[in-house]
C-alpha cells in the first residue's frame, strides 16, 4: 500500500479481463463450480466409507462400488455443498460480520480432514448403542464448529442445514427413492444429522476461504479506485 | 522463582542444548534416528503385510482332525503350525476334477462337439454326488448332512440368483449355468454364449462366474472352439461343513470306481489349509488415501506460510516421513509389548496428526525460522528449540491425548521423538542449505513485495545475509507486484497450464493409474504371476511335484483309507457306459487319451487368490482372518463315444459351426479363415487386449496432439516476445494474473538499471525521481519516467559516497556520457569491467515501476559490520569485486588521474578523504562516509536526505550531487527518516527521535516544481533551483531521547502527525511541530515492521501476526503471513 505513496504515477486501473473475472457473478460461478466438485468428491469418498459398513448396497465389484449408489447422489451432494459454500459468505456479508477466525488454507484442510475423520469414526467405530454414537458424533461436530468456525451464524446455519438435509433424506427413504441396507435403521438416523451438520460447517469453511479471494480482489480494486 | 519457572527454564535449557546438538551433528543424528526407526519397526516383520496373498499350511490327510479351537491345547509340532491354524475352518472344499474327452474323434465332428457332450455329463455326475450316501453301521449319512449349507445370496447379486445355489448345499458345477437341468442344456443353442454371458465386459477385477462354476481357470477348461487337445476339464466344487473322513473316502472311491482314471498321478496325501488375510480393498484404501492426501495438503498449506526455508516440499516430505515413521514405530512398539495392533491405528493416525501432531512440526519450524538469520545455524536451531518449548511440550502434555488409547500415546511419543531428532535435523540442514545458496534468490523476491518505503528502516539489518554476491543484473520478479496488471485470457489459460503443469500431471497420473489397473486386472498379468509366486513359495508348492507323469496304465497306489463299504446307487448303468467307452476307443482310429500330469496337481492354485473369498462373500461369509481347508481333488475321467456326442448336438449348431478340423489338415485352414462366430467367441478373451491396444494408440495420439498444441501455444510466445522489442509497452498492459503466478520474465522484460556495484540497500522515490543507494554508500538518481540515470554520484553532482573508490570511479566515468558513463568506465578499465558480468549495453528504457527492477530489499537491512562481512565473503566469482576492489580502483585511478584531473578537480584519492566538490560542508560528511553506510533515504524535490549508520544526517542535492548540509549530532544510527515540509525526522537505533528543520540562509526563494509533480500531497517546494551559493542549514530542533525502548523500525508522517513503530511492540503518534507525543498505541504482540498512514488521517499499522506461543517476531516483511491490520483513529 505504501507503494502507492512511492509511485503514484503507476496507473492502477484494471483491465477488462480482471474485472470480468472479479465481477461478482463470474466469481460466484467459479466458486460454485469449485464447491460443487469438492462436494462430489467428498460424497464419493464418504459413500465408499459407508459401503464398508454395508450401509449402502454392497456391490459385487469393488471398482464399480465407487459409483454404486444412485447416480444422482453425488451431484446432489455437490449442488448442496455449492449452495452451502456460497451461502455462508453471503450470510456473513449480510450480517455485516466478516468471518475472521483462522482464515487460512491450512485451517481449512484441517477442517476437511476432521470432517472425513468424523465420517470415518461413524463408519468404523463400533459403538455400544446408537445413543452413544449420536452423542459422540454430536460432540465431535460441535468440536469441529468450535475449532474452525466459532461464529453464531455458522452454528445456526449448520443446524438448519442438518435439519433440512435429514428431513429430505428421510423423506427420500420413506418414499423409497433411496434405501439403506443398514442392519438397523436407527443406526443411520442417529448419525445423519451430525454428519450433515459437520458437512455444512466444512463446506461453509471452504466457501468462506474461497470468498476471501473475491474480497481481496475487490478490496484491492476499490482501493485502487 | 517458582518451581514451575525453574522447571521451565531447565527444560528450555535442555531444548537449547538439544537443538545445538542436532544442528551440530546432523548426519549422525539422522543415521541414529533411522536406526531407531528400523529397530522399532522390526517387530513389524512378524505382522502380515497387507496385500500379500493367502498363506497355506498343509497337513496329511491321514489322521487329520480339525484343530482344536483352544490355542493352548495344541500339541505336536507347534513350531511349524501357524498361529491361525486354530479351530475348524470355514469350510472344507472338495473338488471333483473332471477331464472328459470324446473318443474316438471323428473328422466330421463340429468344434462344439469337443465340449458339448463332456459338459452334458456334468449333470449326471452332480446327481451322483448329490445322491451319494454313506451307509454303515451307524446309519445312513447323506451329503446334505455334511455339506456347507448356504443361505441367501447378497441382495446385490440378484442376477446370479439362478446360477449359484441358495438354501442348500454349496455345490458348484458348470451345470449351474443351466440350473442343473439337463433339458435346458440340451435346448441351449449356444453353450459358449451362455457361459460367457456373465463375464464382465470391462476389466476383470475379481473372480468371474465362469471361474467359480468351472472351478478352474477359464483357459484350462478347454471350453472353446479351438481346443486342439479336445480335452475338457471342469470341476465340481463341493463345500463341506464338517470333515467326515469316511464319507469323503467313500465318495472318492465310488467316483473312482465309476470313472476310473487309470493314469492319474494326483497326489492325495495332503489337506491344504489356506488362510486369508484381511483384505484391504480399493474401497477401503480410497478413503485412507484421501485422508492422507488431505493431510499432505494440510502440511503443504502450513509450510507454505513459512518462508526462509530452502524447500517447502522437502520439509513437507520430512514432516510426512516423520508422521509415517512414527506411526510405524508406534505399531512396532505396541507389537513388541504384546498389544495387538489393528489397522485402526493407521486410519486414526492421520486425524491424530491433523488435529495435534503436525502443529508441533509447524511450531518447531516457525520458531526456528523466526530466529534471526544472521546467527549461525546451530544457534538458530538451538534458539528455535528453546522457543519451541512452550509449543511442543504443552501440546504434548496438556492436550487431552491421555484420553486416547495407549496406541495414540505411544504414537505421539514416537512422533515427538522423531520431531526432536529427525525433523529438527532436517530443518537444520535445510536452513543451512538455504543460507549458502538460496538467500541470493530469495531475498530480492521478498523485497520486491513489500512496497519500497524509503523511510522504513528497521531492525532488519539483523537479517542481512552474510554472504550475498553482488548480482546487480538479476532481478527476481515478485508475483504479487503484477497482480494489478491485466493479462489476455489466452495467456491466462496458458499460464494456468504452465503454472500447474496440469496437462503433464494429468497425463502422468492417468497413465500410471491406467497401467496399474491393467497390470492388476490383466488375467495373464501380474496378479496371476503373483499368485503363482505365492504358490511356489508356499511350503506345499515346494514340497515337490512328481518329476514326470507316470506312464499310463500304472494305477496309482490305492488310498489305504478307501472305505470298502461303498454302495453305489446305480453302478450297473455306469459300468455299461464304461465298457462302451472302452469299446469305442478300440474301434475307431483317432483316439484321445486323457492324461493327468503334474500341471493338474492342485488345479485350484491356478485360480485367482480371490476366488474363494469372492465365492464366500456372495453368501456374506467372510474369509478374512479365517481359513478354509482344501481337500485333495478327486480325479474323474470321462470318455464319451461319438454316438453320445452326436446325440447331444443341438440342431442349430450344425449350421453355425464348421466341422472341427483335424489337427493334420485343419490347423492352417482354421486359422486362415476363421468363422465369424468363432472369431467372435475366440476374440472374447483377447478383447481386453484389443481394447488396451486401441486405448493405448488413442491415448498416444492424443498425447502427441496435445504436446504439439502446447508447443504451438508456447513457442511463438517465447520467441516472439523475447528481448527488448516489446519493452515499450504501455504500463497498463503489463501481464499479470490474479493468482500470483509470475509470468516468465520475457513477458515482462524487466529492464535493468545498471550502475550499482553492490547490493542496493535503500530506495526512495517521489514518482519523478528515484534515488537508490547501494551498500557502499553510492547514491544514484534515476529518472523514474525514462529510466535514465540522471545523477551518478561521482560526477560533481551527488557526493554520497561511503568509500572514495566509487566516488572517484564514477566521477571520471560520467564525463563522456551521462547515461552510459558507467559502461564507458568499464571499457576504460578492464579490471573494473569484470565487475559486471555481462557487459551489455545499458537497458535503460522507460519502465514505469522501477522499484521492482532494482534490488530493493536491502533498503531495510543494512549493517556496517555485515556489509564488511559481505565484502569479505563474496563468492569466488565475485572475488575481484570483493577483495581487490580498492586496489584495482586505485590502479585505475592512477591511470586516469592524469587524463581526467583537469576537469575533475575534486577527485578524491581512493582511500583518502573525498574532495569537496560543491560546498564546504561536504568535507566532514565525506570523511565520515568511509566507514558508515546509508541506512535510510528520503527524497523530496531535488533534496535527498540520507541517514547513516554512524548517526549522521546528510542533505544532498539530487540534481547537482552536492552535499547541502549535514548534521552529526547524534551518534546512534538512523534507522528511518521522514522528510516532509522542510522538516526531517530521524529515528535512531537507540529509540530516540530527532527533529530537524531545514533553513535556507541565502535568498532561498520560491521553489518551483520540477516538471509534473507526482505527489499530490507534497506541499514543499520540491524542485528548488538551488545555486551552490544557497546554504541550507540543517538544524536540530527537538530531540525525543527515549521515544521507544527499542529501535524504531517504522516511521511515517502525514498531516502534521508522525507515527513511529518500534520493536517494543508499540506505536507512538507525535506532533510534527513540537515533537509532542500524542498517543501511544498498544495492542500489537510483536515488533512493528511497517506503518502506513493514509491521507485522510487515520493510521494503520501492519505487523506480522505470530502464533501466540512465539515471542520473537520475525523481522520479515509482509511476506511473512497474515497481517494483523489495526486501524487507529487519531
Amino acid at each position: 500500500m505504501a507503494e502507492n505513496d512511492a509511485m503514484p504515477t503507476l496507473p492502477k486501473k484494471c483491465g477488462p479481463y480482471i474485472s470480468s473475472v472479479t465481477s461478482r457473478g463470474m466469481n460466484l460461478v467459479i466458486r460454485g463450480i469449485v464447491l460443487f466438485f469438492i462436494g462430489v468428491f467428498l460424497a464419493l469418498v464418504l459413500n465408499l466409507l459407508q459401503i464398508q459398513r454395508n450401509v449402502t448396497l454392497f456391490p459385487p465389484d469393488v471398482i464399480t462400488s465407487i459409483f454404486s449408489s444412485a447416480w444422482w447422489v453425488p451431484p446432489c451432494c455437490g449442488t448442496a455443498s455449492a449452495v452451502i459454500g456460497l451461502l455462508y459468505p453471503c450470510m456473513d456479508r449480510h450480517l455485516g460480520e466478516p468471518h475472521k477466525f483462522k482464515r487460512e488454507w491450512s485451517s481449512v484442510m484441517r477442517c476437511v480432514a476432521v470432517f472425513v475423520g468424523i465420517n470415518h469414526a461413524s463408519a468404523k467405530v463400533n459403538f455400544a448403542n446408537n445413543i452413544q454414537l449420536s452423542l459422540t458424533l454430536a460432540a465431535l461436530s460441535i468440536g469441529l464448529w468450535w475449532t474452525f468456525d466459532r461464529s453464531r451464524s455458522g452454528f445456526g446455519l449448520g443446524i438448519g442445514i442438518a435439519f433440512l438435509a435429514t428431513l429430505v433424506s428421510q423423506l427420500l427413504v420413506y418414499n423409497g427413492v433411496y434405501q439403506y441396507t443398514s442392519p438397523d435403521f436407527l443406526y443411520v438416523r442417529s448419525w445423519l444429522p451430525c454428519i450433515f451438520f459437520a458437512g455444512g460447517i466444512t463446506m461453509g469453511n471452504i466457501g468462506r476461504q474461497l470468498a476471501m479471494y473475491e474480497c481481496k480482489v475487490i478490496a484491492e480494486k476499490s482501493h485502487e479506485d | 522463582m517458582t518451581l514451575t519457572e525453574k522447571l521451565r527454564e531447565r527444560i528450555s535449557r535442555a531444548f537449547y542444548n538439544h537443538g545445538l546438538l542436532c544442528a551440530s551433528y546432523p548426519i549422525p543424528i539422522i543415521l541414529f534416528t533411522g536406526l531407531c526407526i528400523l529397530a522399532c519397526c522390526y517387530p513389524l516383520l512378524k505382522l502380515p503385510l497387507p496385500g500379500t496373498g493367502p498363506v497355506e499350511y498343509s497337513t496329511p490327510v491321514k489322521d487329520y482332525s480339525p484343530p482344536s479351537p483352544d490355542v493352548g491345547l495344541q500339541q505336536g509340532d507347534l513350531s511349524e503350525r501357524p498361529d491361525w491354524y486354530v479351530g475348524a475352518p470355514v469350510a472344507y472344499i472338495q473338488q471333483i476334477f473332471v477331464k472328459a474327452t470324446v473318443s474316438p474323434w471323428q473328422k466330421n465332428f463340429l468344434a462344439v462337439d469337443v465340449f458339448r457332450s463332456p459338459l452334458s455329463r456334468v449333470f449326471q455326475l452332480v446327481e451322483e454326488i448329490r445322491n451319494h450316501a454313506l451307509r454303515d453301521s451307524s446309519g445312513v449319512k447323506s451329503l446334505e448332512e455334511v455339506c456347507l449349507q448356504v443361505t441367501d445370496l447378497l441382495p446385490g447379486l440378484k442376477k446370479l440368483r439362478n446360477l449359484l445355489p441358495e438354501h442348500g448345499c454349496l455345490l458348484l458345477s458348470p451345470g449351474n449355468f443351466w440350473q442343473n437341468d439337463r433339458e435346458r442344456f440340451n435346448a441351449d443353442p449356444d453353450i459358449i454364449k451362455t457361459i460367457h454371458q456373465h463375464e464382465p465386459k470391462t476389466l476383470q477385477t475379481s473372480a468371474t462366474l465362469k471361474d467359480l462354476l468351472f472351478g478352474l481357470p477359464g483357459k484350462y477348461s478347454g471350453v472353446n472352439l479351438y481346443n486342439r487337445k479336445r480335452v475338457v476339464s471342469y470341476t465340481v466344487t463341493l463345500g463341506l461343513q464338517q470333515y467326515d473322513s469316511r464319507f469323503l473316502s467313500s465318495l472318492r472311491s465310488r467316483l473312482k470306481l465309476l470313472h476310473p482314471s487309470p493314469n492319474c498321478t494326483l497326489r492325495e496325501e495332503n489337506i491344504v489349509h489356506v488362510h486369508f488375510k484381511e483384505e484391504i480393498g480399493i474401497a477401503e484404501l480410497i478413503p485412507l488415501v484421501t485422508t492422507y492426501i488431505i493431510l499432505f495438503a494440510y502440511i503443504y498449506f502450513s509450510t507454505r506460510k513459512i518462508d526462509m526455508v530452502k524447500s517447502k516440499w522437502g520439509l513437507a516430505l520430512a514432516a510426512v516421513v516423520t508422521v509415517l515413521s512414527s506411526l510405524l514405530m508406534s505399531v512396532g512398539l505396541c507389537t513388541l509389548f504384546g498389544l495387538t495392533p489393528t489397522l485402526n491405528g493407521g486410519e486414526i493416525f492421520p486425524y491424530l496428526v491433523v488435529v495435534i501432531g503436525l502443529e508441533n512440526v509447524l511450531v518447531l519450524t516457525k520458531s526456528v525460522v523466526s530466529t534471526p538469520v544472521d546467527l549461525e545455524v546451530k544457534l538458530r536451531i538451538a534458539q528455535g528449540m528453546q522457543n519451541d518449548l512452550s509449543g511442543v511440550v504443552l501440546l504434548g502434555l496438556v492436550s487431552c491425548l491421555q484420553e486416547f488409547c495407549l496406541f495414540a500415546v505411544v504414537g505421539l511419543v514416537s512422533d515427538f521423538f522423531l520431531q526432536m531428532f529427525f525433523f529438527t535435523t532436517v530443518l537444520s540442514i535445510d536452513i543451512r542449505r538455504m543460507e549458502l545458496a538460496d538467500l541470493n534468490k530469495r531475498l530480492p523476491a521478498e523485497a520486491c513485495m513489500p512496497p519500497a518505503k524509503p523511510v522504513s528502516r528497521s531492525q532488519r539489518y539483523e537479517r542481512q545475509p552474510a554472504m550475498r554476491p553482488a548480482t546487480p543484473h538479476t532481478i527476481t520478479l515478485q508475483p504479487s507486484s503484477f497482480r494489478n496488471l491485466r493479462l489476455p485470457k489466452r495467456l491466462r489459460v496458458i499460464y494456468f497450464f504452465a503454472r500447474t503443469r496440469l496437462a503433464q500431471r494429468l497425463i502422468m497420473a492417468g497413465t500410471v493409474i491406467w497401467i496399474g489397473i491393467l497390470v492388476y486386472t490383466d488375467p495373464a498379468g501380474l496378479r496371476t504371476y503373483l499368485t503363482s509366486q505365492v504358490t511356489e513359495q508356499s511350503p506345499l508348492g515346494e514340497a515337490g511335484l512328481p518329476p514326470m507323469p507316470v506312464p499310463g496304465g500304472v494305477l496309482p497306489a490305492g488310498d489305504p483309507k478307501i472305505d470298502l463299504s461303498v454302495f453305489p446307487s446305480d453302478p450297473i448303468q455306469l459300468s455299461e457306459n464304461q465298457t462302451q467307452q472302452r469299446n469305442g476307443q478300440t474301434e475307431l482310429g483317432t483316439e484321445a487319451e486323457v492324461t493327468w500330469g503334474p500341471e493338474d496337481e492342485e488345479i485350484w492354485r491356478k485360480l485367482s487368490f480371490r476366488h474363494w473369498p469372492s465365492l464366500f462373500s456372495y453368501y456374506n461369509i467372510t474369509l478374512a482372518k479365517r481359513y478354509i481347508s482344501i481337500l485333495p481333488a478327486i480325479p474323474v475321467t470321462l470318455y464319451l463315444n461319438p454316438q453320445e456326442a452326436l446325440e447331444v448336438r443341438h440342431p442349430q449348431e450344425a449350421n453355425r459351426y464348421h466341422p472341427f478340423l483335424s489337427p493334420s489338415s485343419g490347423k492352417l485352414g482354421a486359422e486362415a479363415q476363421p468363422d465369424q462366430a468363432s472369431s467372435k467367441l475366440q476374440g472374447h478373451q483377447d478383447v481386453t487386449l484389443y481394447k488396451v491396444a486401441a486405448l493405448g494408440l488413442a491415448s498416444g495420439i492424443i498425447l502427441v496432439l496435445l504436446l504439439f498444441c502446447l508447443y504451438r501455444v508456447f513457442c511463438p510466445k517465447n520467441y516472439g516476445q523475447n528481448g527488448l522489442s516489446h519493452s515499450r509497452r504501455k504500463r497498463g498492459d503489463l501481464p499479470c494474473d490474479d493468482y500470483g503466478y509470475s509470468p516468465p520474465e520475457t513477458e515482462i522484460v524487466p529492464l535493468v538499471l545498471r550502475g550499482h556495484l553492490m547490493d542496493i540497500e535503500c530506495l526512495a522515490s517521489d514518482g519523478m525521481l528515484l534515488v537508490s543507494c547501494c551498500l557502499v554508500g553510492q547514491i544514484r538518481v534515476w529518472d523514474a519516467q525514462t529510466g535514465d540515470c540522471l545523477t551518478v554520484i561521482p560526477k560533481p553532482r551527488l557526493r554520497r559516497d561511503s568509500s572514495g573508490i566509487f566516488d572517484y570511479q564514477e566521477s571520471w566515468d560520467h564525463s563522456p556520457d551521462g547515461k552510459n558513463g558507467l559502461d564507458d568506465s568499464f571499457e576504460n578499465s578492464h579490471q573494473l569491467k569484470r565487475m559486471l558480468s555481462p557487459p551489455q549495453p545499458l537497458l535503460f528504457c522507460d519502465q514505469p515501476d522501477l522499484t521492482s527492477l532494482i534490488d530493493t530489499n536491502f533498503s531495510e537491512r543494512v549493517k556496517v559490520a555485515e556489509s564488511e562481512t559481505r565484502l569479505r565473503a563474496v563468492g569466488s566469482r565475485q572475488k575481484e569485486t570483493g577483495y581487490d576492489f580498492s586496489s584495482l580502483v586505485g590502479k585505475a585511478y592512477e591511470e586516469h588521474s592524469t587524463s581526467s584531473c583537469g576537469n575533475l578537480a575534486g577527485l578524491p584519492a581512493p582511500h583518502g578523504a573525498p574532495r569537496p566538490l560543491g560546498c564546504g560542508a561536504e568535507e566532514g560528511g565525506c570523511a565520515g562516509d568511509l566507514e558508515s553506510s546509508v541506512w535510510s533515504l528520503d527524497l523530496q524535490g531535488n533534496l535527498i536526505v540520507a541517514g547513516r549508520s554512524n548517526g549522521k544526517l546528510e542533505v544532498w542535492d539530487a540534481i547537482e550531487g552536492t552535499l547541502r548540509s549535514s548534521n552529526d549530532e547524534g551518534q546512534s544510527g538512523i534507522t528511518a527518516l521522514v522528510f516532509l515540509n522542510k522538516r526531517i525526522v530521524a529515528a535512531r537505533l537507540n529509540g530516540s527521535l530527532d527533529f530537524f528543520s531545514l533553513e535556507t540562509h541565502t535568498s532561498l526563494n520560491h521553489l518551483q516544481f520540477r516538471g509534473k509533480q507526482g505527489r499530490g500531497e507534497s506541499s514543499i517546494p520540491s524542485s528548488p533551483v538551488f545555486s551552490s551559493s544557497d546554504v541550507i542549514v540543517c538544524q536540530l530542533t527537538h530531540t525525543v531521547s527515549c521515544a521507544h525502548q527499542k529501535p524504531i523500525t517504522a516511521l511515517k508522517a502525514a498531516a502534521g502527525r508522525l507515527v513511529t513503530g518500534s520493536q517494543d511492540h508499540t506505536l507512538r503518534v507525535f506532533r510534527l511541530e513540537d515533537s509532542c507525543c500524542l498517543f501511544t498505541l498498544q495492542g500489537h504482540s510483536g515488533a512493528i515492521t511497517a506503518v502506513y498512514i493514509d491521507q485522510v488521517g487515520c493510521t494503520q499499522e501492519q505487523q506480522p501476526l505470530q502464533a501466540p506461543a512465539e515471542p520473537p517476531v520475525p523481522p520479515e516483511g509482509p511476506s511473512w503471513g497474515p497481517l494483523l491490520l489495526c486501524t487507529w483513529r487519531s
